[in-house]
Order: C-alpha cells, then structure tokens, then sequence
C-alpha cells in the first residue's frame, strides 16, 4: 500500500526544513535552548517521516552511509574531543577553546565541546536510524 | 586474518613470532653476571597514582630464573607448534593466545607490585582458558577450559583479598619492601586471613591437593600447551607464588606446616595416581602434580638448603616434563595414539624422538650422572635440614620419588624399546622442528648433570638469594660423598624398580581403588556447579519471568514501600507550603492531561492508547515551558514524539492486541492501587522537597561560570557538554550500545546474521 499523497507531498516540504531546523538546534544549543541530544530527536522524526512516506529503500539511498557508521563516527569524535586536552596536559575531556575571529566587541569561539556536542548528535541520530530502519525494514519484509 | 592466508604464509609467520621468546631469553640471559652478584633492578612507572598503586617491576635473581625458563621453553615449543598445528584453521589465534600468555607470565614474575602481581596473574588464568579450549569444537575441551577456568579464578579472588588485607598490615603494596616487616606481620591479627588466602591462590594455581582435578583435565588442550603451560609456567605460577612470598610470611609454624602436609598428600597422591593410568598425557599430568607437591612441600622449609633444593628441582622439572609433554604430542601426532597399552618399539621409527625421550625419562627416575638424581639428592638433603614434620616429609619425598622413577620406566621402556606397537597409521619421525625442543631440552638433563657446580652458582644460588639473602651458598655436585642424601637415592631407586617390575598389577589395582572412591573433588565441583545452576534457574524463573507487568509492578512497588517506609520514619510534618492556584493556560494543560489519562486507562485500541500517552507528555512538556525551562520542555517533547513514532512501528508487526484482555478485576484492583499509590509518593515527595529550603550553591556556580569558563550561555548545555561531560559520554555510550543491541535483536530474530 502506497502511503498517502498528502503525507508525501508535505514531507517533501518538511523534511528539508526539520533538517535545517536540526542544525540551527545543535549550533545554538551553547546559548539558547538546543544541542546535540534536542537536534538529533528533531532530525530523527525528520527521517521517521521520510521512511514512513518513502519506505527503508529510498532513505537507505538518501543517507549514503549506514547510520551504525554514524554511531562509529559520533563516538570517534565525542572521545577524540576528549582526549584532545589529555594531549594538552589536562584531564579527560577538560574544554579547551580558541579565539577565532573577534567581530566588533564579541568574540567567537570555537572548543571542544562544540565537537563533543557533534558527537552526541550523531551517536543519538545514529542509533534512532539503526533501530527506526531495522524495524522498518522487518516489517517491509512480512 | 591470519585463517584466510595461505598455510605456508601462516607458518612462515607463526615459525619468526618464535624470535620474541627466544630475544627475551636472550634479554634475560643478559642480565646473569648481575644476577651472580646478587643486583637487582626495579622499574617504577605510575598506574593509578590515586590509590597509590605503582606498576613496578622486580629484575632479581628469582624473577630472571623464571623468565628464562618461561622463554627457553617458550622458544622450542613455539617451533614444535608450527608443525604440530600445520594446516590447522586457526593457526594465527593459537599463536597469538600463546604469546599473550607468555607475556603474561612474565609480567607475573616479573611485578614487584601486588595489584600489578594480581593483573598479570588473571591474564595467565584468561588465557590458559583461551588455550586449553582451543579445540572449542569438543565439548570436553570447553568443559575443561571452564573448570581451569573457574579454579584457578576463584584462586586469583582469594589472591586480590590477600594482598588487599596485606596492604593493610603492611602499608605497602610493594613485595620488595614488605620483606623488612615480616616479623610483625606474623603477630598481625590479619595474618592468618592472609596465609590462607595466598594459600588458596597458589593452591588452585599449582594443582594441589584438594585443587588438583583441573590439570589432568585440561590435558584436553593439544600437547604444545600442556608442555608450556602445565609444566614448565603456569602451575609453577603459584609456586613462583609461595617462593616470592616467603621471606614475607614464611617461617611460622602454621606456613611451614600447611606446606609440608599438603605439599606431601600432593605428591604421594600424584605418583600413585600416575600409576593407574594408561593415557600418556594423563600420566604426565599426575606426575605433575607430584612434582608441584614436591616443590609445595619443600616451599614450607625454612633453611637455605630446602630452597636450594626448590629451586633444581623446578629447573629439573620444567626440562625433563616440558620434553615429555612435547615427546607425548609427537608419539600422538605420528602415530595417532595416546595410549600406552598400543605403544612399542618406537626406538626404530622415531631415534631422534627416542633419545630425547630416554633423556628426558631418566632425568625424571633421578638416575645418577642425570641433573634429576642432582635434584633428588639435593631435595633429601633439603628435608632432612628440616624442623617441620622431617619425617613425614621423608617418607612422602622418597614414596613420590620411587613412584616416579618406575613412571619413568613405564613411559621410555614400553613405548620405545619393548615390542612392537598397533599404530592406526606407519609411523615415521616427526619433523626437526618437533623433536628439536624435546632433544635439547632433554639434553640439557644431561649437560646440567655433567656441569652441576656452573647451574648452581649461575641460576639457581642467584635465585634462592633473592627470597634468601643470607646464607651460604649450596654447591650442586654430583657427589656429595657417602652419606644419607645418597642412601635415599638408592632406596628411591629400589622401590622404583620394585613398582616397575609389578606395574601391571599396580596399575589396576590403583585404578580399581580410584573407581571405587565415593567421593572426589571432581565431582564436589560438579556438584557445586549443579547447585548454581538449580539456584539460577529457580531465581531467574521467579524474578525475570519475562512478563514487562510483572517486572513495572515490581519496581513500582518496591519505591512505594521502601522510600515509603524510610519517609514516613523521618517524617514530622509537612514543611509549609503554599499551593497557588494555577492561570488560565496551566489549568487547560491540566485538564488535557487528565483527559489523556482517563484514555489510556479506558482506550480499547492499543495505538490509541500510545497516541493518548504521548500527549500526556507532550501536555508535561507544556507545562515545563509554561514554568520556564524550554530545554526540559524541548527535550520532553522530541522524545515524546519519538516515542509514539517507535512504538507504533513496533505495534504494527504485533498481532492484533486485545485490550480486554482476560485479567481478572482482582487484579485490575490491585494495579490501580499500586499506580494511585505511586502517584501519591511522588506527588508527596515532591511538595516536601520543594516545600523546604533549596540549596543554591550549583546554580550560582553554574551561572556565574557557565560564559566564563565555558563560553555558553545556556547552562544546561554547557552541563551537558562541558562541566559533567563525563556523565554525557557514559550516557551516549549507552545509546549506541542499545542501538546496536537493538539492531541485532530484530536482525536475529529472522535468523539473519
């Protein structure tokens, strides 16, 4: 059974902007409401929609790698942004941070929690996926 | 993967990792001039600074004495096992298990720190598991690898309390430093709690009596193992144990004589069991077990001489018991037969592998000229300069002895020189690499014989000085003159060639009695492990049952009644609290809560349950943003959402559910009351904590810090990924485990891999 015309069209619409609005979650989760764990459900339901108006087939197509890469990579990256400040001499997974660039008065800064929160982000969304498609795909099969 | 590669690949490779024992051994080798002059090393690196817990490592006389027997015969057997394995699948595993073994014994006898002593000494007992169940297709081989296993882990348990409780008379968790202290540590009221416990790992390591049972079943594991493991370095880990240790707490009554007794049942019990026997490696196992009781036995003396004598009779044994192992192996490999009633005339077939034997055989009778006639009378000289039960220790040693010597008899005499065997396939030797190792091992029998004097002040003088300092240095000769050592020797001799001469008879007599004990501690331990299992099987059928009601109303029931019963004793009133009334928006997200609720309850359909359970949430994460905390709210929300998308995915592929179920109204009784109940615990808890005064001190910490230190200005986020990020990566740890755990659960259910 083809899923409906309304759910597909809208979530051509929606998905594109849920994953946007991910995004903008995670990168702003340092000062106002958000952050990796918040963007990865939104993108999540993102992709829940999408396998649900498109089936496993075509969202395996559109992601590219397999999400269990995803968990593989968020881990890499979460413990590489620890260790990073044992390599400077501090203890685990201690923020270290850099000046970028400074506009007007504010500066912008950039640290390793940034890329720890990257992680968490794609560990979280990895893991709904894995689980979301094997699912899915169980129940294609019967 | 090593399995994949081509076997002439896997044996180059596996043929050069025998350059690592043998540059060990040269390493090790290198340091004997200092060993001679009694200097040692000791490397210190920090581990866990905290606890103060140092890795340290002890370079001293005794530590270099075990490491080159660890790597000598480390080297021949890796040579021997490449052909022995020769086409074997798993080749590349055998080698890599067999190295990381050795590596571990060396770290073993090499530690000087007791927790570091302790990882080293359950990396022996991981791997030796790993290796005795190397042919994990058998079930035999995994049942015996289990029960080496969980013997010698139970010992290394009692090891880490012992040295723990150690830590505490002592102050010190250095073996090097805890030597001074020994006379106090014997009036110390733990010092009892930690000879038995010490005892009880070297014990179960060692295969002493009542621990024995596990090494003559782990001759399940092919021949190369058997020769380094339960020969020449594993069992002898223990021994290395009780020698480390015993200018620590040696010399007590209560040592020497717990040594001595069971040292000696040990060791009359090996040899006479050896006889009943008819499976080579089984017999070499028993006679094992005599010999790790000799050692034992000789352990619980206090003078020099004994040690002297320890110390030889190990080099002895390690030599002549790791060639036989290797020489076991070849007859299997060659011939296709382990037992000895179908062996004979195998001096033709195999000359090189039959010097090697008759070598290594006389070596263990103690045949004089034979560095194991050294050993033996160095031992008798050792227990006659004994205080502790001399006598029994004399009889126990000359017994073994001469029981050994006719095992020696059994298994060179019949196999090789008498009559002609009934071999499953024509016998040829074995390749060089095979016999090489049991040769010069074998040889070395020989050759230490000729030049006792240079074995005794290289290895083994340098090795008895370091437990022993003070003293005079034994020579090791072949003749000491005419005294009682030698008269023992003779009668040992007799009463060997006595037994030989009525083996038959011997042999099934002592099997008939072995058949007829009721009671072994094999089958203590089987019986123990039946009653865990029983005991698992009642337990798991009571508390996991499988049923998610059944286990929600356990926890569920559990916080009522205990946080119920610890509040209610605190309790003295409710602190004061005022209850504002809730606007206009609040009161609405209540009413729709509650009208999910009654849903839930009432729904007839399970999907419109779930549906009803997420907006139940959905209206808590309302509420969350109405007080402010659009992160808690935010969070809630998604998860929420989530949720209802997963479990309607599951509930799909569930067969039509029926609501109505057939749950009698006794129980829909108590389930309402249990869930009223809970909500009333909450609800309680909640206005007595929020009622009293909070302590603000984490907040203004955060707050004041979070832009600070942590360039954000969200504190929650900043919590999450800066201040407690530790807590987050344990956290995310979890979710990817329960992803894939989950992935693989609904994979297997379809039988895919």
């Amino acid at each position: 059974m083809k899923p409906s015309l309304i759910l597909r069209t809208a979530t051509r619409l929606l998905v594109s902007m849920i994953l946007v609005f991910s995004v903008y979650l995670l990168l702003r989760g340092h000062n106002s409401p958000g952050g990796g764990f918040s963007g990865a459900l939104v993108a999540a339901t993102g992709f829940a929609m999408y396998i649900m108006a498109e089936g496993t087939a075509s969202m395996r197509r559109a992601l590219r790698i397999d999400p269990s890469r995803m968990i593989v990579f968020g881990m890499i990256l979460a413990l590489g942004s620890g260790l990073f400040s044992v390599i400077a001499g501090n203890p685990f997974l201690t923020g270290i941070w850099w000046t970028v660039t400074t506009v007007g008065d504010s500066k912008i800064a950039l640290g390793t929690p940034f890329f720890f929160d990257i992680g968490v982000f794609a560990i979280v969304l990895g893991a709904i996926l894995t689980l979301l498609l094997a699912l899915e795909e169980d129940l294609e099969k019967d | 993967m090593t399995t994949n590669l081509k076997t002439s690949t896997t044996d180059t490779m596996a043929r050069a990792s025998s350059l690592l024992p043998l540059l060990l051994f040269l390493a090790a080798a290198a340091r004997i001039p200092d060993m001679i002059t009694g200097q040692s090393l000791r490397y210190v690196f920090d581990w866990v600074p905290s606890l103060n817990i140092q890795l340290s490592f002890l370079f001293d006389g005794l530590s270099i004495f075990f490491a080159l027997i660890i790597t000598g015969v480390g080297f021949f057997v890796t040579l021997y096992s490449v052909d022995y394995l020769h086409g074997h699948p798993q080749t590349g595993r055998f080698f890599f298990f067999f190295h990381a073994f050795m590596l571990s014994m060396l770290g073993l006898v090499f530690a000087d720190n007791t927790i570091a002593l302790f990882v080293f000494w359950e990396m022996t007992t991981l791997f030796s598991y790993l290796l005795i169940g190397f042919e994990h297709e058998k079930d035999e081989s995994r049942k015996s690898a289990r029960q080496a296993l969980l013997v010698t882990g139970t010992g290394g348990l009692a090891l880490l309390v012992g040295v723990l409780l150690l830590e505490m008379a002592t102050g010190t968790y250095e073996i090097s430093q805890m030597a001074p202290l020994a006379a106090d540590l014997k009036t110390h009221p733990f010092y009892g709690a930690i000879l038995i416990l010490i005892f009880i790992g070297a014990f179960t390591k060692s295969a002493q009596f009542p621990f024995h049972f596990w090494l003559p079943n782990a001759m399940a594991a092919p021949a190369p193992i058997s020769a380094f493991l339960h020969s020449a370095t594993m069992v002898k880990g223990g021994i290395y144990l009780l020698a480390r240790f015993h200018p620590v707490l040696g010399g007590s009554a209560s040592w020497e004589a717990t040594l001595v007794i069971v040292g000696a049942v040990t060791a009359v019990f090996g040899a006479v069991t050896a006889l009943g026997q008819s499976d080579l490696k089984k017999i070499l196992a028993y006679t094992t077990i005599m010999g790790l009781g000799i050692m034992t036995m000789l352990l619980g003396g206090e003078s020099r001489s004994s040690l002297v004598a320890v110390m030889t009779f190990l080099l002895v044994h390690a030599l002549y018991k790791s060639a036989l192992f290797l020489i076991a192996g070849i007859i299997d490999h060659q011939t296709g037969t382990r037992q000895i009633e179908n062996l004979g005339g195998l001096a033709k077939s195999m000359p090189f592998t039959a010097f090697a034997a008759f070598a290594a055989c006389l070596s263990m009778a103690g045949f004089p000229l034979f560095f194991g006639f050294i050993g033996k009378e160095i031992m008798y000289k050792g227990i006659l300069a004994e205080t502790m039960m001399p006598g029994t220790a004399i009889v126990a040693a000359v017994l073994a002895n001469g029981l050994m010597t006719a095992v020696a008899g059994i298994l060179f005499i019949r196999p090789f020189l008498m009559g002609k065997g009934s071999f499953p396939q024509p016998v040829t030797e074995a390749a060089w690499p095979m016999w090489i190792g049991p040769a010069v091992l074998g040889g070395l029998g020989i050759f230490f014989g000729i030049v006792p004097d240079l074995v005794g002040t290289w290895l083994i003088n340098p090795a008895v000085t370091a437990i022993a300092p003070i003293g005079d240095k034994v020579r090791l000769a072949l003749f000491h003159g005419i005294n009682y050592p030698l008269l023992l020797s003779v009668i040992t001799l007799t009463i060997g060639t006595g037994l030989y001469l009525i083996r038959q008879q011997a042999n099934q007599r002592i099997a008939a009695f072995f058949e007829a004990i009721p009671f072994t501690a094999s089958q203590a331990y089987d019986g123990v492990l039946k009653v865990v299992a029983a005991t698992a099987r009642i337990q798991t059928r009571i508390i996991q049952n499988g049923s998610l009601h059944h286990y929600f109303f356990v926890v569920a029931a559990s916080f009522v009644i205990i946080t119920g019963l610890s509040y209610a004793r605190g309790f003295s009133g409710f602190p004061e609290f005022r209850i504002a009334w809730p606007n206009i928006e609040q009161g609405l997200l209540v009413l729709v809560i509650l009208a999910a609720v009654v849903s839930v309850v009432a729904s007839r359909s399970v999907l419109l349950a779930i549906c009803a359970l997420g907006v139940m949430g959905a209206g808590i994460a309302m509420i969350f943003l109405n007080f402010g905390a659009p992160d808690l709210a935010l969070t809630q929300l998604l998860v929420e959402t989530l949720t209802v998308i997963i479990v309607s995915i599951i509930l799909l592929r569930l067969p039509a559910l029926s609501r109505k179920g057939n749950r009698p109204v006794r129980k829909k009784l108590l389930d309402g009351t249990l869930a009223l109940g809970t909500g009333i615990m909450v609800t309680t808890l909640l206005l007595s904590v929020s009622g009293g005064p909070s302590n603000l001190s984490l907040t203004e910490f955060f707050a004041q810090n979070s832009y600070i230190a942590a360039h954000g200005r969200n504190i929650v986020n900043v919590i999450l990924v800066d201040f407690r990020s530790f807590d987050t990566l344990g956290e995310i740890i979890v979710v990817a485990t329960a992803g894939l755990a989950g992935f693989a659960l609904i994979r297997k259910r379809r039988g895919e891999s």
